[in-house]
């Protein structure tokens, strides 16, 4: 027996190591077939499972047990087996479902994009796009909250906050101690400190790249200027605390805020401390490499799109070319 | 007079301290066990038995034991879930309160079948005084040598431990109430794993219902052969029910199953019928998660044949014209409630449980909740009653833990049973407020669907 196991998504097959979730196959593969995720985050042990937006249908448990599941599962969650079928996006079932999870996502969700800094870099926002209905079924007031201070770097609005847990599993497992957590419980629940004690750790910065809405906001870049005015540059510099490799977002020859950098799923590839997130607001602080790449469905892409390279794997497989059509033929496109 | 096995002296003064439940064979089953059975052999003993899991899913109990896992050098514990929070449901807390041993005793043998060597009873916060109550019997076992180490002399150790519960309904859910028990906010696991795999504090942990674990009890005692002459089917041995609503004698009987749910309602020996010469409306059959039925549909299946007391008979139809078992909280109306207004209170309840965890679970319930709200209160909309259906499907079977299911099936199957309610609520939003919509054709014979074959 081989040490990897084979799984076809939406009929694309894909060989994996023993363990890896569907979520993580379906990202080996790539393209339109990978389920969305909210709340699951790679680096974050234990994360993932709340949302729901991945969900998926197995029509094929394994190659011993061909029965498929009775519910539809968490992809982030739900490891693969060999032999095992999934259906995203070919499955009406998944489709429908899904975009009731976003539906119930934005019922409380204020909508507030105009005004909101993580607009144009929103998980949410995408989703709500690909997903959600054109007006919303609720008619009643959605909860509010009053705007929090963590520390004086980071502001907490919470009713934009999906609850996805990222934030806390990071305080969690990034920082040495978690002051905040999750207060009360069903949709009154709330992301909070205790009496709103400050953050004070070096690594609380990065609750803000996690954050797959516009909750937990850099305080230092509220209201600056929109993301897709500024232009993301890599760059690094030496810091004894963290790795210091981030993304400068440059407006003319400012430096408006540092982030992580992140890859095409909106992950951090890796954490950065608050020095080099908030204190190093000067070209000179920094090592400038090159423009951060940025897909080009993304607003921030307009006006500067990159030649598009398929995935090694993709060029290979004639089916997965087919399922990548679409994408392929932009690449030839520019 | 069916035979009580649970309850047998229940009606003995004096029952709730150790000497007297001693007196009247009490602690015969830990003796049996301890002395003459091995672990394996008790399990076996359950199996054979037919216990199906009492707290609500009926799964069976011997097969639930035989999953767990037995790693080497790793502990492993039994935990009893007295979280008892369904509306409707209150034969745990009736055990608990007056044969606290039978549930010790239950335990003493569960934990030796599994090889546990700590056990809890996680009680709910709400219930201090059976916390109390079983606390002083847990020492008075400790005294007689029932409890401790080298229990009899056989050198099986056993401590039992009474942890309170912070009262949410969700950490009645087992995984939610391990988080709760390890001091973690109750917040339901991702299974797989499931507890029997790694439960408690990572280890293989069982989960079971106070009545189950009382069940093994009986059991022991008499074998499991003997326990599964008793009830219908793969539906065996006695269920405590839990009456209540409109009925002229609610309370806690313990019932054969596949008992015919007419003679539960109307017959003497039980609940004695609907109070004040009413008529019967609705019931709901499990506790408020089971979907809703009318009065019709209660009492006879969809081929008019007569429903029974049973996990297969009460849930025979589907959600089409079935219910569920549940965990035996009987709530029966009559012809003067608004099933809207119960709807709509199941449903504030559900909102407010909700551990806020899941999406579909946090927003929907709250939805559903505010839908229903306007509807009771003559605020509706004929469009908002599909949008209910509509809106109960996107949760239901999309979320981490059953209470997204126990949420949208109370609200589903009373709009599929009594959607002319609804629509009059909605047509009549002056009257509705002060008055009833009635028992109108609820309890009418169920019109036989016409068998069509072919074309």
């Amino acid at each position: 027996m081989s040490d990897k196991v084979k799984v076809t998504i939406d009929g694309i097959s894909v060989e994996v190591a023993p363990g890896t979730t569907i979520l993580n196959a379906a990202r080996q593969i790539g393209g339109d077939i990978v389920p969305p995720a909210m709340c699951y985050y790679s680096k974050l042990e234990g994360s993932g499972g709340k949302c729901r937006t991945c969900i998926v249908k197995v029509s094929k448990g394994s190659e011993k047990d061909p029965r498929p599941m009775p519910k539809l599962v968490a992809s982030c969650r739900t490891t693969v087996m060999d032999g095992m079928e999934v259906l995203n996006i070919t499955s009406p079932e998944v489709i429908e479902a899904r975009s009731g999870v976003v539906e119930m996502l934005l019922i409380n969700h204020p909508l507030d994009c105009p005004v909101c800094d993580q607009a144009g870099e929103c998980d949410l926002q995408n989703l709500g796009y690909e997903h959600g209905l054109q007006k919303t079924r609720y008619e009643f007031e959605r909860r509010t909250f009053e705007r929090i201070d963590i520390g004086d770097k980071i502001q907490l609005h919470m009713n934009r906050c999906i609850l996805c847990y990222r934030c806390v599993f990071t305080a969690d497992q990034i920082t040495n101690k978690r002051v905040h957590g999750i207060l009360n419980r069903g949709d009154h629940s709330e992301i909070s400190t205790y009496i709103q004690t400050a953050v004070d750790n070096d690594f609380s910065g990065n609750v803000i790249d996690v954050c797959p809405v516009g909750a937990l906001t850099d305080k230092t870049f509220r209201f600056k200027n929109r993301v897709w005015f500024t232009k993301p540059i890599d760059a690094h510099r030496d810091c004894p605390t963290c790795s210091g490799k981030v993304t400068l977002w440059y407006k003319g020859e400012d430096v408006l805020r540092v982030t992580a950098r992140k890859d095409i799923y909106g992950e951090v590839e890796e954490f950065i401390c608050n020095t080099c997130r908030f204190d190093k607001k000067k070209t000179a602080d920094w090592v400038i490499e090159h423009p951060t790449h940025i897909s080009d469905t993304s607003v921030i892409a307009s006006n500067h799109y990159e030649t598009l390279k398929p995935l090694p794997v993709i060029q290979n497989n004639p089916q997965l070319q087919q399922a990548n059509k679409v994408e392929l033929e932009k690449t030839t496109k520019f | 007079m069916a035979r009580k096995l649970l309850l047998e002296h229940i009606n003995v003064p004096g029952i709730n301290t150790f000497d007297v439940y001693r007196q009247k064979g009490g602690y015969r089953a830990v003796e049996k066990a301890l002395k003459t059975l091995t672990p394996d052999e008790v399990v076996e003993e359950v199996k054979k038995s037919g216990l199906r899991g009492r707290g609500g899913a009926g799964f069976p109990t011997g097969m639930k034991w035989s999953f767990l896992a037995k790693p080497e050098g790793v502990a492993r514990y039994l935990v009893c879930n007295a979280d008892e929070s369904e509306p409707g449901t209150f034969k745990d807390r009736y055990l608990m309160t007056h044969i606290p041993h039978a549930l010790i005793e239950g335990m003493i043998v569960s934990s030796f079948a599994l090889g546990a060597n700590t056990s809890y009873i996680y009680v709910r916060g709400e219930m201090m005084p059976q916390i109390r109550i079983l606390e002083k019997a847990i020492a008075e076992a400790k005294n007689a040598g029932f409890l401790g180490k080298n229990i009899l002399g056989t050198g099986y150790d056993l401590e039992l431990y009474v942890q309170p519960g912070g009262g949410a309904y969700i950490c009645g859910e087992e995984t939610a109430l391990l988080e709760s028990l390890e001091g973690k906010r109750g917040n339901p696991r991702i299974k797989p794993p499931f507890p029997a795999i790694a439960g408690l504090y990572g280890c293989p942990t069982v989960v079971n219902n106070v009545e189950s674990i009382a069940a093994t009890v009986p059991i022991i005692n008499d074998g499991g052969d003997e326990y599964a002459k008793i009830g219908i089917g793969r539906s065996t041995g006695t269920k405590l029910i839990s009456a209540s609503g409109n009925l002229v004698r609610p309370g806690v009987y313990e019932i054969d199953l596949g008992l015919p749910v007419e003679e539960f309602i109307y017959s003497d020996e039980y609940c004695g019928g609907i109070a004040n010469g009413k008529r019967l409306k609705a019931t709901v059959a499990g506790g408020s998660s089971v979907p809703i039925l009318p009065a019709n549909l209660t009492l006879k299946l969809a081929n008019g044949e007569p429903r029974l007391m049973s996990y297969e008979s009460l849930s025979e139809g589907g959600f089409a014209t079935g219910s569920m078992m549940g965990s035996g909280g009987f709530i029966a109306f009559d012809e003067d409630q608004c099933i809207v207004r119960n709807t709509w209170n199941f449903s504030r309840f559900y909102h407010h449980e909700s551990c806020g965890q899941c999406s579909p679970c946090r927003e929907g319930t709250g939805w559903m909740e505010k839908v229903l709200h306007r509807i009771e209160y003559g605020h509706g909309k004929m469009s908002d009653i599909d949008l209910l259906v509509d809106v109960s499907k996107k949760i239901e079977g999309n979320t981490i833990c059953p209470l997204g299911d126990a949420a949208a099936w109370p609200v589903a199957s009373a709009i599929r049973h009594f959607r002319d309610e609804f629509e009059w609520h909605v047509k009549e939003p002056i009257k509705c407020l002060d008055t009833n919509y009635g028992l109108a054709n609820y309890a009418e014979p169920i019109v036989k669907a016409e068998v069509t074959t072919g074309n």
